[in-house]
């Protein structure tokens, strides 16, 4: 496989396109499969081979649509007509009404002028609703693998690290880091033999980003770690997919069987000298594996659990060699940036956090679903123009980003805009791209007690402070839940939060207390008014208080 | 010599149980590597339904690990099970998005419907209840999944009628 052979490929599958007068796209991400996609899908069958149109109408299974909430979803091209709530009926009326007469179904379309739509800035997504999830030659046709050739025949490691440090990319698994900087340290180890790791292991509970680009492009992320293999010296990738995934690690086996078959993985990528091979490892549940010493030890077959740094995994990762690991997202992002240059990436989104990023939206809101904003858009915009508000009759009172180690961001920040200093100085995280919005109904301790149950649950339990402190705090949460604690055990959690935060091994420790401490910040009425009223101990000092109140 | 050899290859299961000869080729494929021991994990339960002390005494063998890293591995992953589970499998999401929809009252009914606690089987074997951390399907949340099949926008009352309806399932292939 040449570069010549990849454009003719693309070009092929192109006409091969244009021959269809319409093409149907349904969505077939697990949401809409789940709303019935499955019936819609046979229904489309059906009625196409009735009408005897299987000449004339492709039907195709495309990426996730966004608005998982309105499900099944499906796109009619050329005129990308988007229809919702699409059943058997519905399937059947638009091949007879649109397909064959040309009328659009006026009471299942949706309006892509809307918000929800319009705001939206899509890169990572981009092939969604575009391209056949399973097909290699829709994915060369829209650009694909592009991008490998480019790095291939035109640029020199260095030369791909310069470029991805010029686009100031970060880390879009949370915590930021410098995309090019981490390249550029592993380029420059000295070791035979380096790794590049794909950190699929999405365990954040609510939000499924990876999870929907896995599924609906993942060739994408494959060329994306590619090139980082060929930046850094790598000839071995690993993804490292949660099990509770299936589709997602059907399409990723079915995405690298057909790049090897092409000769776009394996052995002499592309006919140069460079050779790159990616298997897959499939977690099997356990929160701290996202962590990445954790996540290297999993793949080696071990207990998950982490270790301290330094040594980072760029110096020593797996089996102590030098390791590249990234978030699905951020090798989403690669192959855009060298296919439009560091420059236009930069004119997305804000100077320090450029492009864009792409959120989960769920929780107590009018339209939930994935979508994807330039970096720096005000929270207001996403919740009540993209998300639609909250639903009527109740009131916006939170949202809350990066999960179990993130926090709430109150009304009162509402402006905020969404970038990873922002969001730092009201104590969340951006975190891996969960938002998930509340309402007056939600309790927040009730919610800092349920993030407390998981972090509780999922440490590892190797540090004690985040094994005997989590569970501690959980205590305490329960018991301010229950109307049992006193003023002190309230000073006591905040000093066990701080202790926990500041001496844990790893970032499940480190930020198991976020969303504690950040209810506390901003809601703290709602945990004094929980409290009992002073109980006339007379004792020294608030610990044995408690104990007093412990032992009864 | 010959004790040598029976030492290096893995000793075929005294049961003479066939499903063995599936867990073989999979370990065959990973070269006897303790590297892979998550992944013949994986495969051992798919073949197995869940992981018994046998079972992981014959991986650790074959892969040359102490017993100790097998039950260790099997144990730290929430995966894995050691327990047989009952004919149907009943998880309900309690993710975030989950939990906010209300996904705690759904656990309640369950429970009662159930008359057995979340992560154990009903008395008669019929139905396992279990959590899930999230499934990803957040924006039809709540969320159950049920016997591999996801359910989106789901109600207690909806959900005790599907254990009901799973109960009567059971019973009618019983009469057949």
């Amino acid at each position: 496989m040449t570069l010549e052979e990849l454009r003719e490929i693309a070009e092929k599958e192109r006409t091969r396109q244009a021959q269809y007068k319409h093409r149907i796209l349904y969505c077939s991400s697990a949401g809409c499969f789940s709303s019935g996609g499955e019936s819609a899908r046979s229904a489309f069958k059906k009625a196409l081979d009735e009408h005897g149109l299987t000449k004339e109408c492709e039907l195709v299974g495309t990426g996730c649509l966004g608005l998982c909430g309105e499900g099944p979803l499906v796109i009619v091209q050329p005129d990308q007509t988007l229809y919702q709530h699409v059943d058997e009926q519905v399937a059947k009326r638009i091949v007879e009404e649109h397909i064959l007469k040309g009328q659009i179904v006026k009471e299942n379309q949706l309006d892509l002028n809307d918000p929800f739509f319009a705001s939206q800035k899509k890169i990572v997504l981009e092939n969604m609703g575009k391209t056949n999830s399973e097909s290699l030659e829709e994915y060369i046709a829209a650009d694909g693998y592009e991008s490998l050739a480019k790095v291939l025949t035109e640029m020199t490691p260095e030369d791909v690290i310069n470029e991805i440090r010029k686009s100031g990319l970060r880390g879009r698994g949370g915590a930021g880091y410098l995309t090019g900087l981490k390249w550029d340290i592993v380029r420059k180890s000295v070791s035979e033999q380096k790794y590049v790791v794909c950190n699929a292991d999405e365990g954040d509970p609510g939000a499924f980003m990876d999870r929907s680009v896995l599924e609906g492009d993942p060739h994408r992320v494959l060329e994306g770690m590619a090139i980082a293999g060929y930046a850094v010296g790598a000839n071995q990738g690993y993804v490292y997919v949660r099990a509770e995934y299936p589709l997602a690690i059907e399409r990723l086996k079915l995405a690298i069987k057909q790049a090897e078959k092409l000769g776009l993985l394996g052995n002499r990528v592309l006919e140069s000298q460079f050779n790159f091979h990616i298997d897959i490892r499939i977690g099997a549940g356990a929160f701290v594996c996202g962590e990445e010493t954790a996540l290297i030890r999993s793949i080696m077959g071990r207990r998950g659990r982490p270790r301290p740094r330094p040594p980072f995994p760029s110096e020593k990762g797996l089996w102590d060699k030098p390791t590249v690991i990234n978030n699905v997202e951020t090798y989403a992002n690669i192959s855009p940036i060298i296919r439009n240059g560091a420059s236009w990436f930069m004119s997305i989104g804000t100077p320090k956090s450029p492009g864009t990023k792409v959120f989960a939206l769920a929780g107590k809101i009018n339209r939930t679903g994935l979508i994807e904003v330039p970096m720096g858009i005000p929270l207001r915009k996403v919740i009540f123009d993209i998300g639609g508000g909250t639903p009527e009759g109740s009131e916006f009172k939170a949202a809350q980003t990066g999960g179990p180690s993130g926090g709430c961001i109150p009304k009162e920040h509402i402006d905020l805009p969404i970038d990873y200093e922002s969001l730092q100085t009201v104590g969340s995280i951006m975190g891996s791209g969960g938002l998930i919005v509340m309402d007056s109904t939600s309790d927040m301790v009730d919610v800092a007690k349920f993030f407390m149950e998981f972090c509780m649950d999922e440490s590892c339990g190797k540090c004690i402070p985040c094994r005997v402190g989590t569970k501690h705090i959980y205590m305490m949460l329960d018991k301010i839940v229950k109307g049992e604690a006193t003023e002190d055990d309230f000073q006591l959690l905040q000093e066990l939060c701080v202790m926990v935060k500041e001496s844990s091994l790893c970032g499940l420790g480190q930020s198991a207390p976020n969303p504690v401490l950040s209810t506390i910040r901003f809601f703290r009425e709602e945990y004094t008014k929980k409290l009992k009223p002073a109980t006339c101990y007379e004792s020294g000092n608030g610990q044995s208080t408690v104990l007093q109140n412990e032992s009864k | 010599m010959a004790e040598q050899e029976v030492k290096t290859k893995t000793p075929p299961h005294p049961g003479g149980d066939n499903r063995y000869k599936l867990l073989d080729r999979a370990i065959t494929k990973h070269h006897n590597s303790g590297y892979a021991l998550i992944e013949i994990l994986h495969v051992a339960q798919g073949i197995f339904g869940f992981l018994d002390n046998d079972l992981l005494y014959y991986i650790a063998n074959a892969l040359k690990l102490p017993p100790s890293r097998v039950y260790g591995v099997a144990t730290f992953y929430h995966f894995f099970r050691l327990k047989p589970q009952g004919e149907h499998t009943f998880v309900v999401c309690t993710g975030t998005a989950c939990y906010v929809k209300g996904a705690n009252e759904i656990q309640k009914a369950l429970e009662k419907e159930c008359q057995c606690k979340f992560g154990e089987t009903t008395a008669d074997g019929k139905i396992s209840l279990m959590n899930a951390r999230c499934v990803g399907s957040c924006g039809l949340a709540p969320v159950a999944v049920i016997d591999n099949v996801v359910h989106g926008k789901m109600t207690p009352e909806e959900a005790v009628r599907c254990v009901r309806a799973l109960r009567e399932e059971t019973k009618k292939e019983v009469a057949v």
